[in-house]
């Protein structure tokens, strides 16, 4: 117990686990409406575009967040367009995406400065490379992210369960899209300091998926899958601190072991 | 007075021509079977009503006060849905959403309007339970009774008996006959069976890429179109 209070007096813990919380809670809410909606692979192909901007941000000298948020956001938007209307399926489109972004960002490193640390942490995440002014940031955004998705929280539902009823009563369910992809894309940015380009979607589609296994309704099923996230973010966490793990990979196992358990119970019910 | 006007109505996609002359009229009350083969154009006229695609030409008019997004639809079932986490009471409720207008979250009206149509449909003791769990008939019938929180006016349905079993097909029937006769709501409905369209509309429309027949149900079963198309059995 000791110790767990000794961990939580360094400051850099204490940033990352507010901005992990935080940043938790907003990718297990969207990730219920993309999961659903058949968007997992958006989340994966937005952190690889990310990395891309912040490989290129980082070989320029710029302010990596500043970077990365505006170009994913790009890049959401047009994915969500792609996958609905265009001869390339939307699958196909994320996967050359993600590709080129990641390959576009690593040739603009290697010239540069090449591979560091740094870059490496964009891969993998690290606790560490959240700075007070980022935290500051992230923990403005992020609650940014989770007011409008509880202001538009019955739209939301409409559009996800069934668009076509919901454009017929006259909602604009692009609007609704849009503003789900734009979200997606500022949490994918602010959770990939942290867990990295090649674990955040994990953070969006795990959590989502095990409260399917047991929640039976729309509402249970977004606040179980929120409380999910924290507790695997914490656990992660804490494992990483005690044992020397990545931070990152923990938290993704720690996803993986709930969502094994969550199976099991669905089964048996 | 006509609740629903179509003058000279045609769609085209990509400047093709899928569908043109229609021209037809309902008043408050009626019962309209909007039939034909796989892609004669059913499909379409409904985008068209919804608004969800706009006319090449021709004009669509609602009367006594009805707007375009009052109109209590009931779409096909996605493949998506049937495994979407969901409580009866959730969907249903979602049928509120045009009523919502700046509001942000459903009132104690919205939610009264939901536990109304659930009754009338039946289903208020299954309310809790997810929709995913239900059979066919009764994931109908919730769409049926959102339709319902959509609108007091017109629904419009689309093929809402695909996929259900005898005994299910014939409650979804009556249903919306009792709907439309108890609450003088008018039904249009897409339909394959040509059979039922005849037993419970009051007025049929056939297309095949242009209307073929408007009239009533008696009108159409005398007709040439009707014979050829029922096999003889009327």
């Amino acid at each position: 117990m000791t110790e767990l209070i000794n961990m939580f007096s360094y400051s850099f813990i204490q940033r990352a686990a507010v901005v992990g919380i935080l940043v938790s809670l907003c990718a297990a809410l969207l990730g219920v409406s993309l999961v659903l909606k058949r968007y997992s692979m958006i989340g994966d192909g937005l952190s690889h575009v990310g990395f891309g901007a912040l490989a290129i941000a980082a070989s320029l000298n710029l302010a990596p967040l500043a970077v990365a948020i505006p170009t994913v956001i790009i890049a959401a938007v047009f994915l969500l367009r792609l996958s609905q209307n265009s001869k390339i399926k939307g699958d196909a489109a994320i996967a050359i995406i993600s590709s080129s972004a990641l390959a576009i960002g690593v040739i603009s490193v290697s010239v540069t400065t090449g591979m560091n640390t740094e870059i490496s942490s964009y891969m993998f995440g690290s606790i560490l490379s959240l700075s007070s002014s980022d935290a500051i940031l992230s923990v403005i955004l992020s609650a940014a992210v989770l007011c409008l998705f509880i202001i538009y929280y019955p739209r939301i539902f409409a559009v996800t369960f069934d668009e076509s009823f919901s454009k017929a009563t006259g909602t604009k369910t692009e609007i609704y899209n849009t503003l789900i992809a734009v979200l997606t894309a500022v949490t994918v940015v602010l959770g990939m300091r942290m867990m990295g380009a090649l674990l955040i979607s994990s953070l969006i589609i795990f959590p989502a998926l095990s409260a399917m296994r047991v929640c039976r309704s729309f509402k249970s099923v977004v606040l179980c899958s929120a409380g999910i996230s924290v507790f695997c973010f914490m656990l992660g966490l804490i494992a990483s601190y005690f044992m020397e793990t990545p931070t990152g990979a923990s938290i993704v196992a720690a996803d993986l072991v709930v969502f094994g358990i969550f199976s099991l119970i669905g089964r048996k019910k | 007075m006509a609740i629903l006007k179509c003058e000279d109505l045609s769609f085209a996609y990509e400047g093709r021509q899928v569908l043109s002359d229609v021209n037809f009229t309902l008043s408050a009350g009626n019962y309209l079977c909007v039939v034909g083969e796989n892609g004669s154009g059913k499909s379409t006229l409904i985008k068209g009503l919804l608004r969800l695609k706009s006319p090449e030409s021709g004009k669509i008019i609602f009367g006594e006060g009805l707007k375009a997004t009052e109109i209590g639809y009931l779409p096909q079932q996605t493949a998506m849905q049937k495994d979407f986490p969901a409580s009866v009471y959730e969907v249903v409720l979602s049928g509120c959403l045009n009523s919502l207008g700046k509001r942000r979250w459903y009132n104690k009206d919205d939610k009264k309007k939901a536990m109304e149509n659930m009754e009338r449909m039946g289903i208020e003791d299954i309310k809790d339970k997810s929709y995913q769990s239900l059979s066919g008939g009764q994931q109908q019938r919730v769409l049926l009774a959102r339709a319902l929180c959509a609108t007091k006016k017109l629904l419009l349905l689309d093929e809402p008996v695909t996929g259900l079993d005898p005994i299910a097909t014939g409650e979804m029937y009556n249903l919306i006959k009792l709907v439309n006769l108890c609450d003088n709501i008018t039904v249009i409905m897409v339909s394959h069976d040509i059979h039922e369209a005849v037993r419970y509309a009051t007025h049929i429309l056939h297309l095949g890429h242009r209307q073929l027949f408007f009239g009533t149900a008696a009108e159409y079963k005398e007709s040439d179109l009707a014979r050829r198309f029922l096999g003889g059995r009327v």
